[in-house]
């Protein structure tokens, strides 16, 4: 028999819980897409007119689409539970492998705009603890409400106004100078060139990801900020920090050590939402910046009646929620020794 | 006759320097206020008390009187926007408010350490027992045998990479032995445990461990007991007294129960509106107080057998922002006099040595 930690009990717990929840959202998806008005075959066919009835119940008979729904759901759910997500209607390629070429695309962008928000949020609310009530304090409070309230994709279009159009730094779509890509590893392409020793691409991807990564995290910067600076005031202000500085800890190690550990609770949190919805909510930046992500798939598909490559990517976007709220339980039983026992 | 007996003090500062001679802590006419909206909190107001070596003091006063404001004074650890005014505060002799905040740094924890009132929140939730006791040590620098290392002194995150595993065995060899000392099972276990799987009493002990780790010549214990059940108060303050008996550490306690303080202080100083109004030998305060405050006190307490309703202190305490001329404790003071409400008396000195604050007081006396 072996012997499980809890962190790896959990783990599967959390794995097995999702079995149910993927199918619940499956289902949804399935039903949903089928309430909008129009088919594919509708939309493919239906601009011009120029097909006639026979074709198009011809197409529909192809597609499985004349029969009734629940014999859809079924041989949907079949297909679904080998493992099988179909084929895209518009595009005639397998569902899986669209999805595999969009997601890490999507992926890289996301972590890159956390990355953003973290690296500017995480040190503008410590330090507004810190100087609290001074000037500091004051812009960047002020400056952070303003981030929250400024839409992602105003920011990608001035972005681009400014940095590529006027000064003509960064490059305004695409992931990649064409026949610039790496050697496919994991598809992330930072990543691949680092992996590859490629710096060239590594420094072009880099520029292609600087505007679009900082108009979508520069919100998420704002939140993080607000949250870490009311998380940090609070732990500062607690017993342990002047025990702390009882016992003749140094300042900056009160402040990392003692106080910045603790109040990164409630920011890890924070994060774990942010980035689901960095993963999945990024339409129209990807849209703007021509990024080639999931993103762009899934509004391709929907326009386009796709059914089977929305549904899929509806179930992507679930299971990765339900991923990173996992990993974000993981990082508080470090954060928390409290937690870890629960 | 009476004003033949005592003579001011703490008024000039040749009679204070004489005064603080060989003593450890030496606080001399300190001032700490707190600005709020409506003006200054005068917490602290012209304190002056010594504590020997070894000694243990009782520092007693009612809720809001300035007790943990005058420990955090000694500190310096006075929270922003609150700070200190004037006075001195003088530790072997070398005033502590005159320190870089560098050379504090190095005060704190290593010959003042302290000890709050809820082990509960002052214990950090999340760092290893026993880890946060080696921290006292490493940031001053210090090895379990007492030797300062300079290189650690700089920077203790540094060392902790370079540290080689012989000092990390004594280390932990040192935190097991101090736990074992203040009184917990099984420390080789223990000290890899978060403060939350600890007891009250359990926390405190450990709290008073981190205290000791750098073996201070000086303990300020701010309501250490308040927080715990009446056994484990006294089990802890049984741990204090032997630290104080063996290692030879002195004492400030601060409590607001007077028969505490009477029972383990060898001096008790009676704290009001942020002032000392009496001070002297733990046995001449308990048998026969002075000020008129004192008495209020010792008659508050209740008393095993005793049929006799409680005495209650009429009146409140007063608001620190706004204090007079008089005296602070005048409007609910039985033996008060135009005198008292016109004019605060100074500080006078008993023949039996001790030191009130009260027109009244002395005439009690005799």
């Amino acid at each position: 028999m072996i012997r499980l930690g809890r962190v790896q009990v959990k783990v599967i717990e959390r794995v097995v819980a999702t079995i149910p929840l993927a199918l619940a959202v499956a289902l949804a998806a399935f039903v949903l897409m089928r309430a909008i008005p129009g088919d594919p075959v509708d939309i493919m066919m239906g601009e011009g007119a120029s097909s006639s009835e026979e074709e198009m119940a011809a197409l529909r008979t192809g597609l499985g689409l004349d029969q009734p729904i629940h014999r859809q759901l079924v041989v949907y759910l079949k297909a679904l539970l080998r493992g099988d997500l179909g084929y895209s209607i518009v595009r005639s390629r397998p569902v899986a492998q669209m999805i595999r070429e969009a997601l890490p695309a999507t992926i890289e962008l996301a972590m890159c705009a956390m990355l953003f928000a973290l690296a500017l949020g995480i040190p503008v609310g410590v330090v507004s603890a810190l100087k609290h009530n001074t000037a500091f304090d004051r812009v960047s409070t002020a400056v952070s409400f303003i981030g929250v309230s400024l839409p992602a994709f105003w920011l990608g279009i001035v972005g681009i106004l400014v940095f590529s159009m006027t000064f003509g730094w960064l490059p305004t779509s695409g992931r990649i100078a064409y026949g610039m890509e790496p050697r496919h590893i994991t598809g992330l392409l930072t990543l691949d060139a680092l992996l590859t020793g490629d710096m060239t691409a590594l420094g072009n991807a880099l520029r292609h990801l600087c505007l679009p990564a900082a108009a979508l995290g520069l919100g998420v910067a704002a939140v993080v900020a607000r949250v870490t600076r009311s998380s940090m005031l609070d732990v500062l202000g607690s017993d342990y920090v002047l025990f702390a500085r009882a016992k003749g800890v140094p300042e900056p190690a009160v402040t990392t050590r003692h106080a910045l550990r603790n109040a990164m609770i409630p920011t890890v949190t924070l994060v774990g939402l942010q980035f689901g919805s960095l993963l999945g909510g990024n339409m129209i930046v990807e849209t703007i910046f021509g990024w080639p992500g999931l993103g762009r798939v899934v509004v391709d598909a929907i326009f386009a009646r796709d059914y089977p490559v929305v549904q899929a990517a509806v179930m992507v976007y679930a299971l990765t929620f339900v991923g990173v709220n996992l990993i974000t339980d993981l990082l508080y039983t470090v954060l928390d020794p409290k937690m870890a026992l629960e | 006759m009476g004003s033949v007996m005592m003579h001011e003090v703490a008024s000039g500062v040749d009679a204070g320097a004489a005064a603080g001679a060989g003593m450890l802590l030496d606080v001399r006419n300190l001032h700490t206020v707190y600005p709020s909206a409506r003006g200054n909190v005068r917490a602290v107001r012209d304190v002056s008390l010594t504590v020997a070596p070894r000694e243990v003091l009782g520092v007693v006063g009612e809720s809001g009187c300035g007790k943990s404001a005058l420990m955090l004074s000694i500190m310096r650890l006075v929270p922003r926007p609150g700070r200190i005014v004037e006075g001195n505060v003088r530790l072997d002799g070398v005033d502590l408010l005159e320190l870089s905040p560098a050379q504090m740094r190095d005060v704190r924890g290593k010959r003042i350490a302290m000890v709050f009132q809820d082990p509960m929140t002052t214990l950090n939730p999340a760092h290893r027992v026993g880890d946060q006791i080696v921290e006292s040590l490493r940031v001053h620098g210090m090895t379990p045998s007492g030797a300062g290392r300079p290189e650690a002194r700089r920077d203790c995150l540094r060392s902790r990479l370079w540290q080689g595993r012989r000092d990390r065995e004594e280390e932990r060899d040192y935190v097991i032995e101090l736990m074992r000392r203040v009184g917990i099972a099984s420390p080789e276990h223990r000290h890899l445990e978060y403060p939350h799987q600890f007891s009250g009493g359990m926390q405190q002990r450990i709290m008073i461990a981190i205290a000791l780790a750098c073996k201070p010549r000086l303990l300020l214990a701010d309501e250490p007991t308040t927080a715990l059940d009446v056994t484990i108060q006294a089990q802890v303050l049984d741990l204090m007294e032997e630290i104080n008996h063996d290692m030879g550490t002195a004492i400030v306690i601060v409590t607001h129960d007077l028969a505490l303080a009477g029972d383990f202080c060898d001096n008790i100083a009676v704290m009001y509106a942020g002032q000392i109004v009496e001070c002297g030998p733990a046995d001449a305060i308990m048998e026969d107080p002075l000020h008129p405050y004192t008495r209020g006190l010792l008659l508050s307490m209740p008393r095993l057998g005793s049929r006799q309703p409680l005495h209650a202190i009429s009146g409140e305490v007063p608001d620190l922002t706004s204090v007079g001329a008089g005296c602070a404790f005048a409007p609910r003071c039985e033996r008060r006099t135009s005198r008292c409400e016109a004019e605060e008396s100074p500080l006078v000195q008993t023949r039996d040595g001790r030191v009130i604050r009260c027109h009244a007081g002395t005439i009690v006396s005799l």
